[in-house]
């Protein structure tokens, strides 16, 4: 593994593995002492061009707590509104001696393009981009549902998500983390039903390796899924739209906030629908009283919060092991 | 990785032909142990405090049998003796390697540190010395204990760093071309040490 | 071969240089017929067969090669004035001239726009002066391609440059009733709309084909739908108002079917693929390299193959290239960042040639009917001083392409003529190649190789 560009990108054992790994990175981080010296002398680059501060801090904890250099490199704008362009920018990365490029940005394929250009030599991580990907999103997810739903510590390692029935809901057309998620958990054995508005699931969906329905009850109900995983909505989504720069006001993929919300919601009714095992996720940041009411996101059956830590080990398992072996051959 | 031996060994294809000496039998391995064990009691006068942390792979069943041991003679838990340290993230060679898996780090019942305690890191082969080194730093993240010792069941020589073993079951003269093969029960099915040496390539007397 | 010989030393020797204007192209194939000799002398074709000798011409070894009327395209940015880094009239049109074209179509959304007499005439005079093709400027449709007002149409017919096609393309002409008025207007001087069929909000902010490719790497999605509807709107507006509509780099199956049914209903109505429409599909975006982002996008397999069998079944009239040069930086980005086009002047023929002909889908003769005959045709360039799209018979202006359709080559981008690089062809290998070009009677390319104006007279 020379980079990790898609969550596509990963078999079955590659997923596992790196789930495992994450095990023992997260073991590390219960002790008093969590530092740990494996990637000193490395350096790792957070290239963010677009803001996420949750994401930024959760990478930087998990390459400082393997002792590698980390560099923060907030690049405003890119070549799209005429900034320092993506080339220039790995160019003077490639400069700097980064052994790492974590990168986050708005155009889908772009930490692709930077890993396949010729532009430079380090390692890429794909850290959220466009409405494409967001890896290391899927792998703390499979890797919180392995922990609650199949076995925690060491009586998981080894073992995937067969058999688990996950139920993805909200806006999966603008969503990287569904499609991360969709290629995952089906590499990993899970089933997965996307539940949006017919406008609101790209066309194309066919294609993926899951089902598809525009009825959350029916799914809750019928489906019994083992996990419920609400994407955020953006408001300007909704109704009219809002206009951009003079151009004619977009039409919005859904009537409003409310007809959304009753629809698409997880509350407190839906919460006792699921069944009495079921875990509720979400990528956050949350749109309380949109996409989840604070009944759901606060209830002992979410599991938000432990993402988040999750996202830590998972990060070091993915940063140990893009640097900490030999260097793979182009 | 198939075995523990520490590193740096001449890669061998599977089909070349290999020379092989058994130098300990799964008796001698089982005397060493019981040998050892004695050893660790005495110099440490008892088992008080006492940790014995195996190195994965093969450290590991060796620390278990070791603990057993030291259990046996002291009326003790031997649950409350052994664990297991994992030094991958320590070492100095990682990128001299394809990436290794991690195992497992898990103190004995009842400690979450290793403040005073007596430990004593368990391998199968003594040889450069990094993997010790690795574990001494991998002990230091997990407290300060008051002794740090050291049981192999092999040293085969070829030190590369100023580190030497308390206890060894056999002391081991080897070539740097020879590579030690443990098998024990645990892992491998059957306990037995082996001397494996590449034969002289057969029908080239010299030629080359 | 098509090296030319003196006509004493045999095919051996290297270029020579006979008198002034007089070439015989020595057993070489009209459209792909029996090998015959073609003398072609003061700008025309001046014998063919029996009469054709080599008394004081220059010899062209022809043998194997085959003779094409020069090639047509209605289809071409040539990108000056406005972007000469990315491509000059010079650099556009010796690309042309390598690849076999003996006219070729400027668009108008240079900058400024080639919406007035002034600009068009400007365009038509550096495509003169180059010498390399004949450079007729399209006119555009709307002041500014803005697809508000009309621009002058008439004074740009009325010019020096004579302009007969018109239009907006790189933007669409949305609004239904800018769409009729201009159909309607063109008919004084029988000139053409040629429409760039997108509609505007239903793509906004697209990026590439929508379908399954672009589900998965979440690109923003170009439906086929936005370029059916404007045809299939415009195609009743044409039929209205009784003029002639041709519509740009058709790319999608139910536009294939589309124009096949207003054919049917006797509408006139031409239209165009491009080479890539032809051969690539959108999962080349799956390496989110730009060289392969165009507008309209690459398509399906499936609207690709509707497309070759709508070209052989003559339901698509012409191959256009939509030639469309950028700088190294405009494409060395992101994906979403590249600017839309690609190249095609100096890679169409092989293109068309390896797709269509090497594969019995086409006879040589439809192949200059689509890539010369019916673009000179559509372009009012096909009758005066200037024709262009003629028979190889005597008496024709002598605009003539030699290929070989037995060589096989790599695309190098590097070896390219064009000031630009966005091949998307490159590393490909082809089959077809022109080796020589005939600009009345002038060779602009001998031996695969451009030949400056005046040197070789």
């Amino acid at each position: 593994m020379r980079h990790l560009l898609s969550a596509a990108d990963l078999d079955r054992d590659a997923a596992v593995g790196l789930l495992d790994t994450a095990e023992r990175m997260a073991a590390t981080q219960e002790r008093e002492m969590k530092k740990l010296p494996t990637l000193r002398g490395r350096t790792v680059v957070n290239l963010f061009f677009e803001d996420s501060t949750r994401t930024r801090i959760s990478f930087e904890t998990a390459a400082k707590r393997l002792s590698a250099d980390v560099i923060n490199f907030a690049a405003r704008g890119s070549s799209l509104s005429k900034g320092e362009s993506l080339k220039d920018t790995a160019l003077t990365l490639q400069a700097m001696g980064a052994d790492a490029v974590v990168i986050r940005h708005q155009a889908s394929g772009a930490p692709y393009r930077l890993a396949h250009a010729g532009w430079l030599a380090s390692a890429v991580v794909n850290a959220g981009d466009g409405t494409h990907q967001h890896p290391t999103q899927a792998l703390l997810d499979a890797f919180t549902l392995r922990r609650h739903l199949v076995a925690a510590g060491d009586a998981g390692l080894g073992r995937d998500l067969a058999g688990l029935h996950v139920a993805i809901v909200g806006d999966v057309l603008h969503s990287r983390v569904a499609r991360s998620n969709v290629d995952l958990l089906h590499t990993l054995g899970a089933r997965v039903t996307l539940v949006a508005p017919p406008t609101l699931l790209p066309v194309g969906v066919e294609a993926w390796a899951c089902a598809t329905s525009y009825h959350l009850d029916e799914v809750i109900a019928e489906g019994r899924p083992d996990a419920i995983m609400m994407l955020r909505v953006q408001r300007e989504r909704m109704g009219a739209g809002v206009p951009a720069n003079g151009a004619p006001v977009a039409t919005g993929f859904f009537p409003s906030p409310l007809e959304y919300t009753r629809a698409y919601g997880l509350d407190a009714r839906r919460l006792a629908m699921l069944p009495e095992h079921a875990i509720v996720m979400h990528p956050g940041p949350m749109n309380r009283g949109l996409e989840i009411s604070a009944d759901a996101a606060d209830s002992p059956r979410a599991v938000i919060v432990e993402q988040v830590a999750n996202g830590v080990a998972i990060r070091m398992a993915v940063l140990y092991r893009l640097l900490a072996g030999e260097r793979e051959a182009f | 990785m198939a075995h523990a031996t520490d590193d740096a060994r001449p890669d061998r294809s599977a089909d070349a032909e290999v020379l092989s000496t058994e130098v300990l039998t799964a008796g001698d391995i089982s005397r060493a142990l019981t040998r050892i064990a004695h050893e660790v009691l005495e110099r440490n006068k008892g088992a008080a405090d006492l940790v014995v942390l195996g190195i994965p792979t093969r450290g590991l069943p060796l620390a278990r049998r070791l603990a057993q041991r030291i259990a046996d003679v002291e009326g003790v838990d031997a649950d409350r003796l052994a664990g297991s340290l994992d030094v991958t993230m320590y070492r100095d060679d990682l990128r001299r390697h394809p990436t290794r898996p991690i195992g497992r780090t898990e103190l004995p019942d009842g400690r979450d540190d290793l403040d005073d305690a007596v430990v004593v890191l368990v391998d199968d082969v003594l040889f450069s010395g990094r993997t010790i080194r690795a574990a001494l730093d991998a002990v230091a993240d997990l407290g300060r204990p008051r002794l740090v010792q050291l049981a192999v069941l092999v040293d085969r020589g070829h030190r590369e760093l100023p580190i030497r073993a308390d206890y060894v079951g056999k002391n081991l003269p080897t070539a740097l071309g020879e590579s030690v093969r443990v098998r024990l029960v645990e892992v491998d099915g059957e306990d037995g040490v082996r001397i494996e040496r590449p034969a002289p390539a057969a029908g080239q007397g010299g030629a080359r | 071969m098509g090296r030319p010989t003196d006509a004493t030393t045999g095919p051996t020797a290297g270029p020579t240089t006979g008198p002034t204007g007089r070439y015989l192209l020595r057993g070489v194939a009209p459209l792909g017929g029996p090998r015959t000799d073609v003398l072609v002398a003061d700008g025309r074709v001046a014998a063919v067969g029996a009469e054709a000798t080599g008394a004081r011409a220059t010899v062209v070894d022809a043998d194997g090669l085959v003779a094409l009327p020069g090639l047509v395209d209605l289809h071409t940015h040539l990108r000056e004035p406005g972007r000469e880094d990315a491509e000059t009239v010079e650099s556009g049109t010796r690309a042309a001239a390598l690849g076999g074209y003996t006219a070729v179509h400027a668009m108008a959304n240079t900058s400024p726009v080639a919406d007035t007499a002034g600009v068009v005439e400007q365009v038509w005079r550096l495509g003169r002066d180059a010498g390399w093709c004949d450079v007729h400027p399209v006119g555009a449709v709307s002041v500014g391609l803005a697809g508000t007002q009309l621009a002058e149409l008439g004074a740009m017919a009325h010019s020096a440059a004579r302009v007969r096609v018109f239009s907006d393309d790189g933007m669409c002409v949305h609004d239904p009733v800018l769409m009729r008025r201009a159909l309607e207007y063109v008919k004084a001087f029988d000139g053409v709309v040629a429409q760039h069929a997108q509609e505007p909000r239903l793509t906004a902010g697209a990026q590439m084909h929508e379908g399954v490719v672009s589900a998965e790497v979440g690109l923003p999605g170009w439906p086929a739908v936005a370029e059916e509807a404007i045809i299939a709107r415009d195609v009743l507006l044409a039929q209205h108002v009784g003029s002639r509509l041709h519509v740009l780099h058709v790319s999608t199956a139910g536009s294939v079917d589309l124009i096949r049914w207003a054919k049917s209903r006797g509408i006139a109505v031409t239209a165009e693929a491009t080479p890539h429409h032809l051969m690539l599909t959108d999962e080349l975006a799956r390496t989110y390299d730009p060289v392969y982002k165009v507008n309209p996008p690459l398509r399906t397999a499936e609207d690709a193959e509707a497309l070759r069998a709508g070209l052989a079944d003559g339901t698509i009239d012409t191959v256009g290239t939509d030639h469309a040069p950028h700088t190294r930086e405009d494409k060395d980005c992101e994906w979403a960042a590249g600017a839309f086009g690609m190249l095609g002047l100096e890679t169409a023929f092989a293109v068309v040639h390896t797709l269509m002909v090497a594969t019995g889908r086409m006879t040589w003769a439809d192949l200059a009917r689509v890539m010369s005959v019916a673009p000179a045709r559509i372009g009012r360039v096909d009758a005066g001083p200037g024709a262009q799209g003629r028979p190889i018979a005597v008496g024709e202006p002598a605009n003539l392409a030699l290929v070989d359709p037995a060589a096989r080559w790599t695309v190098d981008p590097a070896s390219l003529a064009s000031l630009a690089r966005n091949t998307p062809y490159a590393g490909r290998e082809l089959t077809g190649r022109v080796v020589a070009t005939f600009l009345r009677g002038r060779p602009t390319v001998l031996d695969g190789r451009a030949v400056p104006p005046g040197a070789a007279s």
